[in-house]
């Protein structure tokens, strides 16, 4: 990895100090912070949970404070009857500018082989029960869309405000494998 | 390709196993394959395509047994070399000994950050019609390109139903092979669990991919 950085460098493709400073972008600026402002918005603001479910792009992109997202984000909406659920099963596809770059498990092979098949296996090994009678909707990444589950909003947040409600939003809540965490339950 | 990678149904991986506090890399070098791969790909060296389908064309037991960030440096480096960008012997070397080869889109400078932090879009005009709407049942081809796809083989030769259109995209199956980005119309098809997986499957569910016309059939 070093060889091949230094062979870059010393033709002169790279300068390795925009390395640094895009990781340092990388660490700074992208994370699931950005997708919960957006489920939170989502939340408290039905027009804007209305134009986010018609065009994820278009939406997010009003939101100044919110990293850019590309063309191709399409929001997913959990409801009591419909549970959604996303994977890469080629690679790693992934709404980096929502959730930041994925955990290993989502990029690994236990993950990719069974979610199209057995999800309800999958969220049991995150400790997740799904209702027997919950349809549960796979979205497999297989294009340049990407996906981004919008979780139900919990029981007792009325009146919260959406920096509140923020913080009760999970990265693994809005992947479609976790819950969003329950108001006055230690996180 | 039919590759290790096209993992959709396969048993026998285990139990996923998220980690508590996961980091964002795990050591520094996967943060510096990262930006590489993003830096190179932004110089025009090659397009998002084909630097999946070098991974994709790693040896199964190379890739099955790499981490992460370990199949992007290997697809990374197989791609400059075979692309002329650096040689074999560079790498061994530890330095470069070749003068460069000339970027599409000139070296990557502190100034070209801002620009790969901000997702390119794959809209293309559509140069026909859309021959399929929403609601229309579709079968997946069955087909076995040994190039690259994004046609799963877990889908092919099964219905579904076209749920969502998202006007026409880069078709990976051209744009991988530097053969040009010829759009295509790119679907969301949705099947039923038990169409997939038979009769035994989880009965509550529902997959969707995401698939260019050229991998559908009308049904």
């Amino acid at each position: 990895m070093r060889a091949l950085e230094t062979i870059l460098s010393e033709k002169g493709y790279i300068d390795p100090a925009a390395l640094d400073a895009m990781i340092q972008a990388y660490e700074t600026k992208i994370g699931p912070h950005n997708g919960a402002l957006v489920v939170a918005k989502a939340w408290t603001d039905p027009a804007f949970k209305e134009a986010l479910l018609a065009d994820g792009s278009a939406a997010v992109g009003t939101l100044g404070h919110v990293s850019r997202t590309g063309d191709h984000l399409v929001v997913v909406e959990n409801t009591p009857e419909r549970h959604n659920m996303v994977v890469c099963t080629l690679c790693s596809c992934y709404p980096w500018e929502m959730l930041g770059l994925p955990p290993v498990w989502y990029k690994a092979a236990p993950y990719r082989s069974r979610a199209v098949k057995d999800p309800r296996g999958v969220l049991a090994d995150f400790g997740f029960t799904l209702p027997k009678d919950t349809e549960i909707r796979v979205w497999d990444s297989t294009a340049e869309t990407r996906f981004l589950v919008l979780p139900m909003r919990p029981a007792g947040t009325e009146g919260w405000s959406e920096e509140r409600l923020a913080e009760l939003v999970t990265r693994d809540s809005m992947i479609g494998t976790g819950l969003v965490l329950t108001p006055g339950a230690p996180s | 390709m039919n590759g290790v990678h096209d993992m959709g149904g396969m048993d026998g991986f285990g139990t996923v196993e998220p980690e508590p506090n996961e980091p964002m890399f795990h050591a520094e070098w996967e943060a510096r394959v990262l930006a590489m791969v993003r830096a190179m790909g932004a110089t025009g060296a090659f397009n998002i395509d084909a630097s999946r389908f070098y991974r994709e064309m790693l040896p199964p037991e190379v890739y099955l047994s790499s981490s992460y960030y370990k199949k992007w440096l290997l697809g990374l480096e197989d791609m400059l070399i075979e692309r002329g960008f650096i040689a074999a012997d560079e790498i061994k070397a530890g330095h470069a000994s070749a003068p460069p080869k000339p970027l599409k889109r000139g070296n990557f400078t502190v100034d070209s950050v801002e620009r790969v932090l901000t997702r390119g879009s794959f809209t293309r005009p559509a140069s026909a019609p859309a021959a399929f709407k929403i609601g229309d049942r579709v079968r997946m081809k069955n087909i076995h390109p040994t190039t690259h796809t994004r046609l799963p083989r877990y889908v092919r030769g099964h219905v579904g139903v076209i749920e969502r259109l998202h006007g026409a995209h880069v078709y990976p199956d051209t744009a991988a092979h530097d053969q040009g980005e010829n759009p295509q119309w790119l679907y969301t098809v949705v099947f039923d669990g038990a169409e997939l997986w038979g009769p035994d499957g989880d009965p509550t569910l529902k997959v969707s991919v995401e698939a260019f016309e050229p991998y559908l059939d009308p049904a």
